[in-house]
């Protein structure tokens, strides 16, 4: 044991500098480079861009997509993980592999699939035509494809909890009479707070940073279709860089707001998970 | 007085086990929801291939545009996962093994690139690597050309792929008893003897995991490549960027050629992964 640890010293002192260097070249520069190119031209150029008409239309455009994508993916989060969870049935791991599906498909196609289905070329391009609607080039794809892209993050977070947590409290509630709604929002809902939170977290991060696939859809116009991540590639594509960095910087500002959040749930749910395991060890030890 | 009723299970005829309410109400609005923003999507480019004759589907994928833009994809996603594969190793061994100041805020910053959005990482890369950057500065005068050529897909990608290895590895390694380690020690192995005698076999399945995670990832990725890549046909332009070239030019059936190649890749990957994931989740319940 001792020879372990004073042999070791060199190599921690070696792996730990080895990390700090990793970190710091691969996730700390890129993120003072915007932060920093954000306020190469000084603080009024940065204001401007960032009040801008357009970046405050794309900011609205996200907002709003988010507002949408977001609740409807936490809906069937919730209801997706109740049924995975809590019971067992054929295809259960058919059905897990096809809900993360959207995870593992390039983010151009996640886009594609709704211009094959609604673009002027598509399956229901003519009829939405005559009638009038417009859904590629227009918000309503920007919406479909973003809740395509952070389709499985709740699902993903709630299904292990759920699991975890058995059926047993459940049962109890509903065989003391509780109903099926009493049993889920006193029940189940305390007990998947913190994942749910969690999943809630992710998802909204990447609804508001999605590129990819809100980009084969959008048709750029701006004012428009344009969302944040969008305008900055906009903004980047025709040399205006300090204006790029700093509509870049508030989707920087939303990432580091993320990572805050996502540890302080996790540390949360850590110790709620703690003060659990202590008190069956008491009712054990009573 | 009323005798407590007694709970009968009702008869069933497709073998669903738990007693709790909802099973029908929630796997019938999960399998709707799914179908709807997810299957019939992606149903279209199977379908809209089939509009191909399997001549003109191979003449699609096998030009030597696609094959070239395939190779690079797959090419550099598989580079970036090799070395995701090292430096997740590293990182995760240091934070789950060692206290060092700013080990907390190292853990929280690994999850940054999925954080982030893709287009802010792309923009930040390429202003560290283009000859006049932070970086690229100091490497084009050595040679070392990153921003706009193949090695700069491989930088993106590694910066994507980061969070994955270490995040599958973290837990195994925070789980491996001690005592394993000790007991290796202690019968004499020197620390490199019982790391790759002790502690490599047994984060093995997790590193592969992690790396079929990256890899996945790197294959579709677009928003953080497109920037850096610079987009030179045949040199450096990667799959999801030629299917949005196509779309553009209106040559849908060539874009949808490609998305169904992509698909089936993605499709076999996430199949491999979800098996792997099963295998280390049984492993870990002792």
């Amino acid at each position: 044991m001792n020879r372990l640890h004073e042999g070791g010293r060199w190599w921690r002192v070696c792996l730990i500098a080895g990390a700090l260097a990793i970190t710091g070249l691969f996730l700390v520069l890129p993120l003072a480079m915007v932060l920093i190119g954000a306020i190469s031209k000084g603080i009024d150029v940065y204001l401007a861009a960032v009040t801008e008409r357009h970046a405050l239309a794309a900011l609205r455009l996200t907002l709003t997509v988010t507002a949408i994508a977001v609740p409807l993916n936490l809906v069937f989060g919730v209801v997706a993980a109740w049924c995975i969870a809590k019971f067992e049935f054929p295809g259960r791991s058919a059905l897990i592999t096809l809900i993360d599906l959207p995870l593992a498909v390039s983010p151009v196609i996640s886009g594609l699939i709704y211009v094959l289905l609604f673009g002027a070329q598509g399956v229901f391009g003519e009829w939405l035509g005559e009638h009038g609607f417009r859904v590629i080039f227009a918000v309503p794809g920007i919406v479909l494809a973003t809740i395509f892209v952070t389709f499985p993050f709740v699902a993903r977070e709630l299904i292990p909890v759920m699991q975890a947590q058995g059926r047993d409290y459940e049962e109890a509630a509903l065989s003391l009479g509780a109903s099926g709604w009493q049993t889920f929002l006193r029940v189940t809902l305390p007990n998947i707070k913190w994942g749910l939170l969690y999943g809630v977290i992710l998802c909204n991060a990447r609804a508001m940073g999605e590129f990819g696939a809100v980009s084969v859809v959008s048709g750029h116009i701006r004012g428009k279709t344009n969302t944040l991540p969008l305008h900055v590639e906009i903004l980047y594509n025709e040399y205006n860089h300090a204006a790029a960095f700093a509509v870049a910087s508030l989707l920087a500002l939303l990432a580091l707001v993320t990572l805050v959040l996502k540890t302080w749930v996790e540390s949360k749910a850590h110790r709620d998970r703690q003060a659990a395991n202590n008190t069956t060890n008491d009712e054990i030890l009573t | 007085m009323t005798t407590p009723t007694q709970i009968k299970p009702k008869p069933k005829l497709w073998r669903v086990s738990g007693t709790l309410p909802g099973f029908g109400l929630s796997l019938g609005y999960t399998l709707v929801y799914l179908s709807l923003i997810v299957l019939i999507p992606l149903a279209m480019i199977v379908l809209r291939t089939f509009d191909l004759s399997f001549a003109e589907f191979l003449a699609k994928v096998g030009s030597p545009r696609a094959l070239a833009a395939l190779k690079i994809s797959f090419g550099t996603a598989l580079i970036a996962a090799s070395i995701n594969v090292f430096i997740g190793l590293l990182l995760a061994w240091v934070i789950s093994r060692y206290r060092f100041p700013g080990c907390r805020i190292v853990d929280a910053l690994i999850d940054l690139p999925i954080a982030l959005p893709t287009a802010v990482a792309g923009i930040a890369l390429t202003a560290i690597y283009a000859p006049n950057g932070w970086l690229g500065q100091w490497l084009v005068p050595l040679g070392i050309q990153v921003a706009f050529s193949p090695l700069g897909i491989v930088v993106a990608l590694v910066f994507v792929g980061l969070p994955f290895v270490v995040r599958t590895v973290q837990p195994v390694l925070q789980d491996i008893e001690h005592e394993q380690e000790e007991a290796a020690a202690s019968l004499g192995a020197t620390a490199a003897q019982s790391f790759f005698r002790v502690t490599l076999p047994t984060v093995a399945p997790a590193l592969i995991t992690g790396f079929a995670l990256a890899f996945a990832r790197g294959v579709g990725e677009y928003g953080s490549v497109i920037f850096i890549a610079g987009n030179m046909p045949m040199v450096s332009e990667i799959t999801p960027l030629l299917i949005v070239t196509q779309l553009e030019q209106y040559d849908y059936a060539a874009a949808t050629a490609l998305a169904l190649v992509m698909l089936i890749a993605s499709f076999a990957l996430l199949l491999a992964i979800n098996y792997l994931q099963s295998r280390l989740a049984s492993r870990g319940t002792r």
